[in-house]
């Protein structure tokens, strides 16, 4: 067993105080503790963004790349190294928007990455421009007349993708949002959480109008009925289920076939290939008569 | 001897596999084969042609005349006949009246002679196999040998049924050839390997411990994946990527967690991995990305070659940071080059971009036997045991820090895309992080570039023109010299497979000093008199999709 504590870096903060950004922070950190993981076994991948910086307030492992590619290097890094617990956590403009091409491949790929979004429906660090998640008609310091076109549904489209682990959790709920965390990192294949972040500083609502639309999944919610889970992954204007919305049986993970061959040891610990096998390739463009 | 054979055709027509047979019957006999191929961006129709030059030694380079002409189809008969030396020979179905100085004519009807003695339309590749080999002189056992192994696996029926369409197509040849035409090869004991720069790279990958490929499909780059998907032998992951975006990305992904990675493409996709090449700058992650040339600009000329992207590849990515860029001519350096990439990637920290073309992907060269270096460096990770305290980019004298993967003994690596300080955070500290990490990298590039190999010099010293080139086009730039001083001129080359960090050079002799270059505004020439002072008079540049060859030199000498 870890302590949350072990999982706090000296780094400087940089989010703004009181930002629902540090619920997520303390929620991931708990949620690793809870799951014995040392530090030095966890890899948290992000692109750009606010959200995006979250890594390095963890003692972990940090992949902080480019913004939207969080998804492939973290696929990378997987086959890379199977024994790392790599996570991605980043924004819904990122993950949704600039990398919502890997995302949706990243579903069907289905590689053992946990991926948490943070979901705030803005563009926060660029200073209040709509983001994928942004309502229709929602006025920003873009769209002034209103956001024109429909929000993308990426809950949704995880279930239809065939994605086997999908949840909403709320950033002003640390306990239940890190038993979501829990969860979502345990469980086999990608797994996304869409974590409702309200923006203090650009949001059109401030947390306290969020947290009275939060509700969680209906008490008797079977998270393996795929219909029901689609119903409530679709959003729907002012109420936000939140918990475990969709959980189905594991797929196969992405790169198994590969793992098995090399007995899911990281690729650093692997021989180099024999020489004369290849050598022996070599030979064989040579002409016999 | 140095004979030049087109076969022509339309795509899906099959003369790659009978210049694939033929080049072996060639080859097995003890000649040199180096076969090209050109073809259009489509699945079926067109005209495409596979070129054969065959000689007593090995001469890799293309000949754009042909002393022979097997055309499969009237189009592509009319399309290529062009290009027929006047004492050539043509071979097809309708070939047409000979004229009075030739060409001359063989008619073989493929078709009608792959039915009456193999049984079915398909087995026409064969009478022209068989056809073409009697014209060449080749005895017909070595085409049977040539045949059954390559069939062997599809069962004795269809060995049966080949052999007997090769058997009528090389009688009837061997019957109508001209007198003139007629002669036979004696047989030899010189034995060549015979292979592409794109088959002998995912070789020597696997030899330098590359154990990750992602790329997403683009002529001409697919080659290289495939060939990592197809052998699992050479122990790569491979991946398709949706796209070259993702397909750098995983590579990175893969190479900050220890594995040996690569990316390989094509000039669009090349230019979609451009922030990402700066991302490797940046986070000093080793990632080798294969950049096979094709015409542009955009789309441009998908199947065709070119050496139009040396600008580009060296400037590619925002920001400055060190990276190297190679260039082979030819298979085996194509080898040395591939493992040379993956060696200063890791001990560097930082991309290496290996450039190719259509033309060097897809040419077949005869050559001594391959062979991989002596030494073979092992990987640059640092032993985490020596280490105190884990800073990933500490400040050193040379700018290069140890480099852990993600958790290697236990400890924590932090890697990020923002400037960043020693210890891999977000800074915005201008007055000492910045500088010091400007400097980190800057650093790694002036000790790089000491160890940029020079340029090859060929005959130089007494030459008073001299023609520099860089990548595929060295053996045509080598032809084209034999060439010039059979009629008198002094001329030499100096050819670039370093291309960046430019070794520090001064032009070797007082010389008139031109660039032979596959695009048309001369980027190496604007390279080497920008970065070096060279004083470069002028660029011989060919930018229609064709590769450089001989006659193109020195029909366009100063």
């Amino acid at each position: 067993m870890t302590r949350p504590e072990e999982y706090q870096s000296p780094v400087e903060n940089q989010w703004c105080p009181g930002c629902p950004n540090f619920g997520i922070l303390a929620a991931l950190q708990r949620a690793l503790a809870r799951l014995g993981l040392a530090p030095h076994e966890v890899c948290l991948v992000s692109g750009i963004g606010q959200a995006a910086k979250l890594p390095h307030y963890v003692n972990a492992n940090v992949y902080n790349g480019l913004h939207g590619r969080a998804i492939p290097a973290a696929i990378g890094i997987h086959v890379a190294n199977p024994r790392l617990k790599t996570i991605v956590t980043s924004g819904d403009g990122d993950l949704y928007g600039e990398g919502g091409n890997h995302l949706l491949h990243a579903f069907r790929r289905n590689p053992d990455i946990a991926v948490i979004v943070h979901n705030n429906r803005i563009y926060a660090l660029t200073k209040g421009q709509g983001s994928p998640t942004t309502p229709r008609g929602e006025r920003t310091r873009l769209q002034f007349d209103g956001v024109a076109i429909d929000p993308s549904q990426m809950l949704a489209t995880a279930i239809v993708h065939g994605c086997t682990f999908v949840a909403r959790g709320f950033a002003g709920e640390i306990d239940g949002l890190a038993e979501i965390l829990r969860r979502a990192i345990a469980h086999p294949g990608l797994s996304l959480v869409d974590v409702i972040q309200p923006c203090i500083t650009w949001g059109e609502h401030p947390v306290a109008w969020y947290r009275e639309r939060v509700v969680p999944v209906p008490a008797d919610h079977d998270p393996a009925d795929r219909g029901r889970a689609l119903a409530l992954a679709t959003d729907v204007e002012d109420a936000f289920p939140t918990g475990v919305l969709y959980e189905a049986a594991p797929r196969p993970t992405f790169a198994a076939a590969y793992r098995e061959r090399t007995g899911g040891r990281p690729l650093v610990e692997l021989e180099r290939i024999d020489r004369a096998r290849l050598e022996r390739r070599l030979a064989e463009f040579i002409v016999a008569s | 001897m140095d004979r030049s054979i087109f076969l022509a055709g339309a795509a899906g027509e099959g003369i790659q596999t009978i210049g694939d047979v033929v080049a072996r019957c060639f080859l097995s006999h003890g000649y040199p084969v180096f076969a090209t191929q050109e073809y259009e961006s489509r699945i079926r129709g067109g005209r495409s042609s596979v070129r054969l030059r065959v000689g007593d030694v090995p001469r890799n380079a293309p000949r754009s005349d042909a002393d022979v002409l097997l055309a499969i189809n009237p189009d592509a008969q009319a399309h290529y006949l062009g290009a027929l030396r006047p004492d050539g020979l043509v071979i097809s179905p309708d070939p047409g009246e000979p004229g009075p100085q030739g060409p001359y004519r063989l008619e073989i009807p493929f078709v009608p002679l792959a039915t009456a003695h193999g049984g079915e339309e398909l087995y026409a590749n064969s009478v022209a196999a068989g056809a073409l080999c009697a014209a060449a002189g080749l005895p017909f056992a070595i085409l049977e040998a040539v045949l059954s192994a390559s069939f062997a696996k599809r069962g004795d029926d269809i060995v049966r049924a080949n052999l007997a369409a090769a058997r009528a197509g090389f009688d009837l040849a061997a019957n109508r050839l001209p007198e003139q035409a007629r002669h036979s090869l004696p047989r030899r004991e010189e034995r060549y390997a015979f292979a592409s720069a794109h088959e002998t790279i995912p070789i020597a990958a696997a030899a330098a411990g590359c154990r990750f490929i992602a790329a997403y499909p683009m002529s001409p780059s697919t080659g290289i994946i495939t060939a990592f998907a197809r052998d699992p032998d050479l122990g790569a992951f491979a991946e398709q990527a949706e796209d070259e975006i993702a397909a750098i990305h995983m590579a990175l992904g893969a190479s900050a967690a220890g594995a040996r990675a690569m990316t390989a493409t094509s000039g669009g996709g090349f230019a979609l991995m451009a922030e990402a090449i700066s991302l490797a700058g940046m986070i000093e992650t080793p990632i080798v990305i294969l950049l096979a040339q094709r015409p542009g600009p955009a789309t441009g000329l998908p199947t065709r070659t070119a050496q139009e992207d040396l600008s580009f590849a060296i400037r590619a990515g925002h920001g400055e940071f060190p990276r190297a860029v190679f260039a082979p001519s030819d298979p085996q350096e194509a080898i040395d080059l591939a493992i040379r990439a993956f060696d200063l990637a890791d001990r560097y920290q930082l991309p290496v971009i290996l450039m190719t073309d259509q033309f060097l992907a897809d040419a077949r060269f005869s050559l001594p036997p391959f062979a991989l270096p002596e030494e073979i460096p092992p990987a640059a990770l640092a032993d985490p045991a020596g280490l105190e305290a884990y800073v990933r980019y500490a400040l050193t004298e040379s700018g290069i820090s140890p480099r852990l993967a993600f958790g290697q003994g236990g400890r924590i690596v932090c890697i990020d895309s923002d400037e960043h300080t020693p210890e891999g955070h977000i800074t915005e500290d201008l007055a000492r992080v910045r500088p010091a990490a400007v400097k980190k990298r800057l650093e790694k590039a002036r000790r790089l570039r000491r160890e940029i190999r020079p340029p090859a010099f060929d005959r130089t010293e007494d030459a008073t023109l001299i023609l520099v080139g860089w990548g595929s086009t060295r053996t045509a730039i080598s032809e084209a010299i034999d060439r010039l001083r059979a009629d008198g001129r002094a001329v030499g080359s100096i050819h670039f497979a370093e291309l960046w960090p430019l070794p520090e050079l001064d032009p070797p002799r007082r010389a008139e000093y031109w660039t032979i270059e596959g695009n048309a505004t001369g980027q190496l020439a604007s390279l080497l008199r920008g970065e070096l002072g060279w004083p470069i008079a002028g660029t011989i540049g060919r930018s229609d999709g064709l590769p450089i060859d001989a006659r193109f030199v020195v029909e366009r000498m100063p």
